[in-house]
């Protein structure tokens, strides 16, 4: 797949037991990844949103989004990927922080609006909000410190408008 | 056992699909009393909503197995004056019935079996329906709520393990939901693309009291088949048409499934436009129309898959580009633009690109075709391509008597021409396993009306014709139905002979027999050096016999010339009747494009121009030696004593070959 691109995958659902194992059901069988997935609700208690990252090439990406049009439990299919579209993910970073290193570390933070949530003796951990480009940002500045753990809650997106 | 009331009113729904309004709505509306059921507003048990549902729904002849976890439902059935149930000897058996009926009438098959191994069984059932469009409503018992997901006795997650192979599936969580669930699972079946639907019903609801509402509508915001095709769309599809000079029509099941014969041969009429068929679209369009070329693909004729590599715009209606259709897909029409109809828009693309795509109803689309170059008043043309595509026929025909093949023996090809002349084509249905047998059967057995040929296309699953034809025979009694199989394929279903001879179904099971996996061991010796590897049947069982302990008749034909006097003593036999002829393990069938190869690149097709030859003949691989084996190699140098202690992690001779292969 030399021209497979990342797609944002945004999907109204039905908020029903088993509708995520349909869908990604749906995507891995076609021999894809989902490097990424976010699932909640929305305002309409019974329609649940899920937003994925796939990697895919304009035909397979295609077929994967007829394909999961044509489950019953799909509502809405939308490809945040090429429109104009806030993109944010949710980070938690577990920074490795000496006493005498946590000044440096906040300061940091502080540049990239993050918070800090908790502090231990020997550790700081972060939140932090933004596009996959900054948190990825962040990563690489908080890795010189050390990195004890990393959570993400997988992108999520809306169309801007 | 089925009364004769049951049975006249089966005939009567049977008699031909009623003339509904093409619309999602009306097409999935119940074919019963829906909501005026005499039942209505009554206070019952979830099974007996349950079956008050599918008698709503109109459902008079329902295919299962009980169990444990549908005791309930089966206490249910028994009190039901419309429902006759089929008991099958197996689940699969029982899905294949629901399917054969299903295709055979058009109407939804529906079946009812118990949890766990029951469920499971009818998996294969439920992956065969869903390959080939088959509208079913499949009921699987639960255990109950309380002990699902303990691995408790008899459970298994159906809903889950079916999920790639179902159109939808349902696992009832309240009993108040059970009615609407029934309705919705009934729309979803039969509209847009046909499919099959589960309905996973725990045990605790098929017990609990309910006010039985059965509802009429069905709202689903997140299902809306599109049937009405897009105007424009129309429009600029009849303009290529105007402008093709080679047009093609390619004729896939979806035109059998919207009944669109009528409307196809408008547009070919008006137009002069030739038409292959896919195995799915046999009898969609009737063998007799003189534009209608027949099968197509691995073992069409040579001339369809020529008409297939020169035309210059190519029509898919209802097809969907399958592998046993186009052959290597780089070299397959390489000249043509294409027009593709299909309701489902996932088929449109997903192999070849559509200049024109056409989402909707094939039976609509070309009405809508045909009126708007008869608004234009776009001309038939009777030029140089019909010209071409009547010369291929002739010089390539399917069969011609003089290549004088298999002399002494029965020719398959021959089997299936005498039944096909032996057939009333208006009241007859083929029903086919899957091997060689159902290639020639499709070759061969000529059809004239939709749902008259029955075959697993998709999955390719042996042991589904025969319970089908079962099926098939229960949806329309009044038809004479036979089964084309293979020895093999026989035997992977043959327990459904006690489900014939026990509700009295007529059905007819004419046995080509090689004592081979026939295509298989044609694979083998064309592409694997004559290594038969498994493929060899022997000892097979004395099919004459077995249908003899099921209380059928039989018999068994091995010279050639017995073979029309015994298919006449089938067909007028009042009761089930096997007919097992002999046929040789080295008949292959032809012609064939080898996978991988282009369309037109056919081997063993008949050649008049040269002399009522094949040509193009496979070189069979070479018989090779096989290489010594290790074992060997130490006896020969050891004297077969092992305890030399010869290095037998060297290479094995010729080990690094491809095992003869040509």
């Amino acid at each position: 797949m030399s021209d497979s691109m990342r797609h944002v995958l945004s999907a109204l659902v039905e908020n029903k037991p088993g509708v995520l194992s349909r869908v990604t059901g749906l995507i891995s069988r076609r021999g894809f990844n989902i490097e990424s997935l976010s699932v909640g609700p929305t305002d309409d208690p019974t329609l649940s949103r899920m937003t994925a990252i796939v990697r895919a090439d304009a035909v397979a990406y295609e077929q994967i989004t007829k394909q999961l049009h044509k489950l019953v439990s799909v509502h809405k299919i939308t490809d945040l990927t090429d429109e104009a579209s806030i993109e944010r993910e949710l980070v938690l970073f577990k920074v490795n922080a000496p006493p005498e290193r946590r000044g440096e570390i906040i300061e940091v933070a502080n540049i990239f609006r993050a918070k800090i949530v908790d502090v231990g003796r020997n550790a700081l951990t972060i939140e932090a909000t933004g596009d996959e480009e900054k948190l990825r940002g962040l990563e690489d500045l908080f890795r010189t410190y050390g990195i004890k753990e990393v959570v993400r809650t997988g992108l999520i997106a809306l169309s801007r408008g | 056992m089925m009364t004769d009331e049951k049975k006249a009113a089966g005939a009567a729904r049977g008699a031909g699909p009623e003339a509904v309004e093409r619309t999602a709505a009306a097409m999935g509306a119940p074919r019963g009393l829906g909501s005026k059921t005499p039942k209505q507003g009554k206070r019952m048990l979830g099974a007996e909503a349950l079956v008050a549902s599918l008698e709503a729904e109109g459902v008079d002849v329902l295919f299962g197995y009980p169990g444990g976890q549908a005791i309930r439902i089966y206490d249910a059935l028994y009190d039901s004056d419309q429902i006759t149930h089929v008991l099958a000897r197996h689940e699969q058996g029982a899905v294949h019935m629901a399917d054969g009926y299903a295709r055979a009438t058009g109407r939804p098959g529906v079946v009812v079996v118990t949890s766990g191994p029951g469920a499971t069984n009818t998996v294969t059932g439920i992956a065969t329906a869903n390959m080939d469009s088959v509208p079913l409503v499949v009921i699987t018992g639960q255990v109950s709520q309380a002990v699902i997901g303990t691995d408790s006795f008899q459970e298994s997650d159906i809903v889950g393990i079916t999920m790639p192979v179902v159109k939808h599936s349902f696992l009832v969580q309240s009993a108040s939901e059970l009615a609407r669930t029934v309705r919705e699972a009934f729309h979803i079946a039969v509209t847009g693309r046909p499919g099959p639907v589960l309905i996973d019903v725990p045990s605790d609801i098929a017990s609990a009291e309910l006010v039985f509402e059965y509802p009429d509508e069905v709202s689903i915001p997140s299902y809306k088949p599109t049937y009405k095709g897009n105007a424009k769309q129309v429009r600029a599809a009849c303009k290529l048409i105007e402008q093709a000079e080679r047009p093609l029509l390619y004729v896939g099941g979806g035109v059998g499934i919207s009944d669109a014969a009528p409307e196809l041969e408008q547009l070919m009429d008006l137009m002069g436009i030739p038409a292959v068929t896919t195995l799915m679209a046999k009898g969609a369009l009737r063998a007799s129309h003189p534009l209608n070329l027949g099968p197509v693909g691995m073992h069409g004729a040579k001339y369809s898959n020529l008409a297939m590599t020169e035309c210059d715009l190519l029509i898919a209606a209802g097809a969907r580009f399958s592998d046993r259709v186009t052959g290597r897909l780089s070299a397959f029409a390489p000249h043509a633009e294409v027009i593709h109809i299909d309701i489902d828009p996932a088929e449109i693309g997903k192999i070849r690109e559509a200049k024109v795509p056409i989402v909707g109803d094939v039976k609509g689309v070309l009405a809508a075709m045909a009126a708007q170059l008869r608004k234009v008043g776009a001309a038939r043309q009777d030029g140089p391509w019909l010209e071409q595509v009547r010369a291929w026929r002739e010089r390539y025909p399917f069969y011609d008597a003089a290549v004088g093949e298999n002399e002494g023996e029965v020719v398959p090809e021959v089997v299936m021409r005498e039944l096909s002349a032996r057939l009333d084509p208006q009241r007859s249905i083929v029903a086919t396993e899957v091997g060689q047998h159902q290639m020639w059967a499709a070759q061969f057995i000529d059809r004239e009306v939709p749902r008259s040929f029955i075959s697993s296309g998709g999955l390719g699953t042996m042991g589904f014709g025969f319970p089908a034809a079962i099926g098939a025979a229960i949806g329309c009694p009044g038809k004479q139905v036979v089964c084309v199989a293979g020895d093999g394929s026989l035997q992977m279903n043959s327990q459904e002979m006690a489900t014939a001879a026990i509700n009295q179904v007529p059905v007819k099971v004419l046995v080509m027999d090689n004592r081979a996996l026939g295509m298989v061991h044609q694979w083998q010796k064309m592409f694997y050096g004559e290594r038969y590897s498994e493929t060899l049947l022997e000892p097979v069982p004395d099919f004459v016999k077995l249908a003899e302990a099921y209380g059928w008749e039989g018999e068994r034909v091995e010279a050639p010339d017995a073979v029309p006097a015994a298919i006449d003593r089938m067909l007028s036999a009042q009761g089930p009747y096997l007919l097992d002829v002999a046929i040789s393990p080295d008949q292959s069938v032809y012609p064939m494009v080898a996978p991988g190869s282009a369309l037109d690149d056919v081997m063993g097709a008949i050649d008049v121009a040269v002399g009522a030859v094949r040509t193009a003949m496979p070189a069979t691989a070479p018989v090779q030696a096989p290489a010594p084996s290790p074992c060997a190699q130490i006896d020969e140098q050891f004297g077969g004593r092992w305890e030399a202690g010869p290095d037998d992690t060297a290479p094995r001779a010729g080990a690094d070959e491809e095992g003869g292969r040509s």
